[in-house]
């Protein structure tokens, strides 16, 4: 159940990483050239190969109870930024996420940029696909490594990664346009929430103390966390429309 | 050194975010957790509980400012 957990988790956060990642290659490729831009996604996807290379056997060493410990401390703190995020975009406090208006601001700015050669490469594209690939990436690697060494399976949470590459890229090339269509909020809601599951999950374990049920109190938590962020949710949406009913009218 | 203060607030940000306080609360929320582990007494309900006010607090903020 964990492992079926795992990889659909490592999916949908990749997914929604790697869509971003995407929109920014794209942009940078249409305006400063493809060479440079893929040139740069090349450099960014090495970094993010080296990192995950070199610290997954590290964590595999720590042992597991200071690693569940640590590591559920982050996902919690790292979950809650995302399902935070998504409460407030899905209650209208914060604006949702789009892709096609990222790409029009994206393209806008790289286009107006002045072009600097170096090395034979436009400097702009290539260091707009490198930060791009890499920051959205790292966020991708920290969750592969941390679900992969806490449930003892690197390789399964890198293969769901990787099948969202697989996918993200392939539908990326075909279209040639921002994946505005993929429904990235409703992705960014539930990587929210199955992070703050896992980190709940794994931190309580960590801190000495145990699940009733064992493995099976983890759908617990999920369904606990869906339903506080259901309720908050609407709390949110029905204090929204008593201030838009409450505020005056301007003339 | 403004590298090194440059990729602490790169790590600072991407782990933390905006909101300190609700890293902290989790973090406190975690010691409570591990302190009546220690004493012997079932624990488990307590970070899922710790958790949903920190983040009812922390959404709480971020409308109201």
């Amino acid at each position: 159940m964990t492992a079926a957990f795992l990889v659909l988790s490592a999916f949908l956060a990749s997914a929604v990483e790697m869509v971003e990642a995407l929109t920014i290659v794209l942009a940078a490729g249409v305006s400063r050239g493809w060479r440079s831009s893929l040139i740069g996604v090349g450099a960014a996807t090495l970094v993010l190969a080296v990192v995950v290379v070199a610290l997954g056997p590290a964590l595999t060493v720590i042992p597991i109870g200071a690693l569940r410990l640590v590591v559920g401390a982050l996902l919690l703190v790292f979950g809650l930024q995302w399902l935070r995020k998504a409460i407030l975009r899905a209650s209208g406090f914060k604006a949702l996420h789009d892709e096609d208006a990222i790409f029009a601001a994206e393209l806008a700015e790289a286009g107006s940029a002045e072009r600097v050669e170096r090395g034979g490469l436009d400097w702009y594209g290539f260091t707009l696909a490198f930060k791009g690939v890499l920051l959205e990436g790292l966020e991708v690697a920290f969750i592969v490594l941390t679900f992969g060494s806490t449930q003892g399976s690197i390789p399964l949470a890198a293969a769901g990664a990787t099948a969202a590459l697989v996918l993200v890229a392939g539908v990326g090339i075909a279209v040639r346009a921002p994946l505005a269509r993929v429904p990235e909020n409703t992705m960014k809601f539930t990587v929210g929430i199955m992070l703050t599951t896992f980190g709940i999950f794994w931190a309580t374990e960590g801190a000495g103390a145990h699940w009733p049920g064992a493995d099976t109190a983890l759908l617990g938590v999920l369904a606990f966390v869906c339903a506080t962020s259901a309720l908050l949710v609407a709390h949110l949406r029905a204090r929204k429309r008593r201030s838009l009913v409450a505020a005056p009218v301007q003339p | 050194m403004s590298r090194l203060r440059a990729f602490g607030r790169f790590w600072w940000n991407f782990v933390i975010g905006d909101d300190w306080l609700a890293a902290a609360g989790i973090a406190l929320a975690i010691a409570a957790t591990a302190a009546l582990a220690a004493a012997g007494v079932a624990a488990w309900w307590m970070l899922p509980l710790g958790t949903v006010l920190v983040l009812y607090l922390s959404v709480r903020r971020a409308t109201t400012n």
